[in-house]
């Protein structure tokens, strides 16, 4: 027997308080209005009064409407059919085709046990020399991509989507522009990757609670493929905008802000999600990319600032390139021992004589003679900017160290790279001269 | 008085839950919340109203409703100590992972909970006291081998008075929970001892005749700590940094090389992957001191940033009261704390949930007086039988935006002897590790004269002012004089300060090798380059520099160790005679 509830006691925000009983914490409910149907999530259990989170929002909920519990959490149908879909952020489908069937899967399962977890150890060449030389991007990584509005940090995860070798692959958009979600779509189905894509699209447009959904869907169905096995890459864009959502909620219900009006557990909220990133002992694995646009540019802001106390590192994307300053992999020492014995060197040389090129060029800039050494840092950093840093560029590993190499020796003796002997002696480019 | 405590749930806020007790309530008490599907989970009563108690719930409250049962007992969260904690990966309220990972697989499902120490394992157990002997608190009954160590079965910690043995079990195999000894005290009252006792982890664990001055140094390899920047075993120390500058690699090398008989990791509320790291990598080092697997003395308390918010500041002192019972046997333990930031975080979410009136950045009133109650738990102590044993505490601090003005790191500045501050500006120019050479401190002397110390943080100091000068003036604006200072302050930088943690060598340097390699860069640093012109000095710094580097690349005792430090020192003497 189905029961009904309607005795809306309040209305305020995205929540609505009714009465009701034998209800238990974060179970689903569905709220029946004028407007139609809404899931709704329970968020406060005080004597009989439950609040809802209303999925849909308030708008046009009366005091009597009708609430139906459901006496599960949150869930996403699981199967192989998923491949190839586009939903919304509460899994309805987006693409005009029929709702989605499987297995029914709760959405935030609990933590996966650090002892069931492997060492991260396979590379994932993306083919961007400042990603694979610089910081090498590792499976099961989770990684944001740290940049500004109108920077091209989707057309970067869309390529890294792209390029990446990944069995399945998940989009998350969060209060993602029209025209961006249809451009990733393009992107999908033009590179062929389209049939093991599974896209989860809150819009703009959206209810900004549904925006919160999106990661959990993504992330509660890449774990599935990655515990039958599958090497899964999830990409989400905005975490911002998902931050902003849970601002926006904290605000509504009344909680005290702790910085810039971000509600206090921001890092755990964000650590949850990004957390699922995971190699599995005896199973697949899962990488999570973000996108992270910085309000501002200002990576003291709270939600790039928390990310990256969270992630594995970040991308930096500034002006159309990946900055080395900022940028970290924290994963890369697990890979980069391996692929050639230069790689190491190379990355720190490459890094720290270009951070003493800024200074000759602020030096430069400042209407001061350079020196000798000056003008050849200065010669270095434009080499290296055109040659490696350009976005454009597309270069298997191998290919963009010996690159590395031929622009030291354009530039530098041996010695004053810094790098040791053994491995000079070894990779220096002499033919040139 | 320890009865049970029965009551049922009236509201439900996330991790916090108010119950309407039906009789007594104790404050801090733990017990269960029952989920009507028969999930039992951990809570402790941390307020209390009337006949309402709020509890913190350590698990995910989903699924509980009005009206479920909770059932409490007037016992404070403890931790069970006893042989067999060494080696251990337990999450924050002491579940040991791997039983956990064996019982209910790939994810930590809530609700199930495993002791702390298994009573199947049996241990050697030798008598140390004799029938008719007087013990106290903390008094050694006698010992099993754990590992390389000797572990001492002590007197439970929370006896008052003394109490004299009546029966001692003889030497052989006995579990954790068996009666080693029975002994009574000066009313007749009769006590049974086993090797494993309970105690409160908020409680400090402290018995002992007094607390020293700690003055011995820490050597932790790492150069700019052991040189510049000296910690002591017994003392505290903290490691601030905006994230991405190391604060995570430096608590793992000195993890690795502290010359330090306990190692305790509190992974709090901080990445699952660097303590996989940890778990994978310690079994397979070989620490060089023993010869045995680094596993064998450490143990790890890990609340990763997903795991419950509760639990989280919980684990930080389930840490230190592991950390505390090891220095109860004269041993030296080192509690790593990463991060203590996630850990105040943890208590401004639960306060938060409280409704208590905000502090500074919404952080709880009570922050600094929590922070420095923690690290008050490190110290040197003089056991009840004389010998020494010392808890070192070294935390790290996650600043919001790494702006250091922040409530967290104030709060652990005052109370702690060193403060090794991260920079963001080292670490974007890869020089590892980011410790800023110019704004960390510590109170504490180490293993090079203190003369010496001050006299290169002069030269760092006087280098910075060049650098900041040259900025505006220009190389050509600056005098020969004052840029061999900038090199030589540079030098010291790249020499000796930066070290390579991935190297095998270049990662840890032995205290004598430090005094050594200190010395010889003291040397160049003095040599009178006078008459030199810049592109000359620059050659001759460039040069030495290079030598250095392959030097600490160089294995102590190796053709290439010697052949480096014979051309620095030709170097040196060449360039003491070319000086008129």
């Amino acid at each position: 027997m189905r029961k009904y509830y309607n005795s809306i006691r309040r209305i305020a925000g995205n929540v609505v308080t009714v009465d009701a009983q034998g209800v238990g914490y974060d179970e689903l409910a569905v709220i029946t209005t004028s407007r139609g149907e809404s899931l709704a999530q329970v968020i406060g259990l005080d004597g009989h009064e439950v609040s809802l989170q209303v999925f849909a929002g308030s708008q046009g909920v009366s005091n009597n409407d009708r609430v139906r519990f459901l006496h599960r959490p949150m869930q996403v149908p699981f199967s192989e059919n998923l491949l190839g879909r586009v939903f919304d952020g509460s899994a309805r489908p987006r693409d005009g085709r029929v709702p989605a069937t499987g297995t029914p899967l709760d959405i935030g399962s609990p933590v996966v046990n650090p002892i069931r977890r492997r060492m991260p150890d396979k590379m994932i060449a993306t083919g961007i020399p400042m990603i694979d030389v610089f910081n090498s991007l590792v499976e099961s990584q989770k990684l944001p991509i740290f940049s500004v509005a109108g920077e091209p940090y989707n057309e970067l995860l869309a390529r890294i989507g792209l390029q990446a070798d990944a069995d399945i692959i998940i989009l998350g958009g969060m209060g993602l522009r029209h025209d961006d979600y249809l451009k990733f779509r393009d992107a999908f189905e033009q590179g062929g990757v389209l049939g093991r894509a599974i896209l989860f699209v809150h819009t703009a447009a959206d209810p900004v609670v549904e925006c919160l959904m999106v990661p959990d869907l993504c992330l509660a169905v890449g774990e599935q493929f990655a515990l039958q096995g599958k090497r899964v890459l999830v990409l989400l864009t905005d975490m911002t905008a998902f931050a902003d959502a849970l601002k926006e909620i904290a605000i509504t219900m009344e909680q005290i802000p702790s910085n810039r009006g971000y509600p206090g557990d921001l890092y755990t909220q964000m650590a949850k999600r990004y957390e699922k990133a995971v190699d599995f002992d005896e199973a697949g694995s899962m990488t999570v990319l973000a996108c992270v646009t910085m309000p501002g540019n200002d990576v003291t802001h709270p939600v790039p600032d928390n990310t990256g106390y969270i992630t594995e590192g970040q991308f930096y994307l500034h002006n159309g390139r990946i900055e080395p300053f900022g940028s970290l992999s924290r994963l890369k020492q697990q890979v980069n021992g391996a692929t050639r014995d230069d790689h190491r060197a190379i990355m720190d040389a490459c890094i720290q004589l270009y951070a003493l090129c800024r200074e000759s060029r602020e030096k430069r800039d400042m209407g001061f003679e350079a020196s000798p050494w000056d003008r050849k840092l200065l010669k270095y950093g434009l080499l290296f900017e055109q040659r490696i840093m350009d976005l454009s560029i597309n270069l298997p590993l191998t290919a963009a160290l010996d690159r590395c190499w031929e622009i030291l020796a354009e530039c530098f003796e041996p010695a004053e790279t810094g790098i040791r002997r053994a491995i000079v002696e070894k990779h220096w480019p002499y033919r040139r001269e | 008085m320890s009865g049970r405590m029965k009551g049922k749930i009236v509201s439900v806020y996330g991790s916090l839950v108010i119950a309407e007790m039906e009789d007594r309530v104790v404050q801090n008490s733990v017990g269960y919340c029952h989920r009507s599907d028969g999930t039992r989970l951990l809570s402790e009563v941390i307020r209390v109203r009337g006949q309402l108690a709020d509890l913190q719930v350590f698990e995910e409250t989903r699924g509980l409703k009005t009206g479920d049962e909770v059932e409490f007992r007037a016992e404070m969260l403890s931790v069970v100590l006893g042989p067999g904690l060494l080696g251990q990966v337990y999450d924050g309220l002491q579940n040991p992972l791997p039983e956990l990972a064996q019982r209910v697989g790939y994810f930590l499902a809530p609700g199930t909970y495993v002791p702390g120490l298994s009573t199947a394992v049996t241990w050697d157990f030798t008598p140390s006291a004799k029938v008719g002997d007087s013990v106290v608190a903390g008094d050694t009954l006698g010992t099993v081998p754990e590992g390389i160590f000797t572990h001492r079965i002590m007197a439970p910690f929370a006896w008052r008075g003394r109490y004299t043995v009546e029966r001692i079990a003889s030497a052989g195999q006995y579990t954790i929970d068996a009666e080693i000894a029975t002994v009574v005290d000066a009313q007749g009252e009769r006590r049974v001892v086993t090797m494993q006792q309970t105690w409160p982890v908020k409680v400090p664990l402290n018995v002992s005749r007094r607390r020293l001055l700690p003055t011995e140094p820490l050597v932790t390899r790492v150069r700019i700590v052991d040189s510049m920047f000296p910690i002591v075993r017994g003392g505290t120390y903290c490691i601030p940094g905006p994230f991405g500058a190391g604060k995570t690699v430096l608590q793992q090398i000195t993890s690795r090389h502290a010359e330090i008989d306990v190692v305790v990791f509190a992974a709090c509320g901080e990445r699952a992957g660097e303590v996989v790291e940890t778990l994978r990598d310690f079994p397979k080092l070989i620490d060089p001191r023993t010869g045995r697997s680094l596993m064998e003395r450490t143990i790890i308390v890990c609340n990763t940033s997903a795991m419950p918010v509760a639990a989280r500041e919980a684990s930080v002192y389930t840490a230190a009261t592991l950390a505390e019972y090891y220095r109860q046997m004269g041993l030296d333990v080192l509690l790593l704390a990463d991060s203590t930031s996630r850990w105040a975080q943890a208590m401004r979410e639960l306060s938060g949930r409280l409704e208590e009136i905000p502090g500074e950045e919404a952080f709880p009133a009570y922050l600094e007086s929590r922070i420095a109650a923690f690290y008050e738990r490190a110290g040197v102590l003089e056991l009840t039988d004389g010998q020494l044993g010392s808890l070192t505490i070294g935390g790290t601090v996650s600043p919001a935006g790494g702006n250091f003005e922040e409530p967290v790191t104030q709060g652990t500045l005052k109370v702690v002897g060193a403060f090794l501050g991260l920079s963001r500006a080292r670490s974007d120019a890869r020089r590892y590790p980011a410790i800023d050479p110019l704004d960390s401190w510590s109170k504490y002397r180490g293993i090079i004269e203190p003369a010496k110390v001050l006299q290169m943080r002069r030269l760092l100091a006087q280098g910075h002012e060049v650098r900041q000068m040259m900025t505006v003036v220009g190389e050509e604006g600056t005098s020969a004089e004052d840029f061999a200072i900038a090199l030589k302050a540079d030098f010291f930088d790249n020499c000796f300060l930066q070290q390579n943690a991935f190297d095998d060598v270049d990662g840890a340097t032995p205290a004598e090798r430090q005094r050594f390699v200190f010395d010889k860069a003291l040397q160049v640093v003095e040599l009178d380059l006078a008459g030199l012109d810049k592109t000359q000095l620059r050659e001759v710094m460039v040069r030495a520099a290079d030598w250095f580097r392959n030097w600490n690349y160089a294995a102590s005792g190796s053709s290439e160790y010697d052949r480096y430090l014979h051309e620095i020192d030709r170097f040196i003497a060449d360039r003491q005679q070319s000086t008129p």
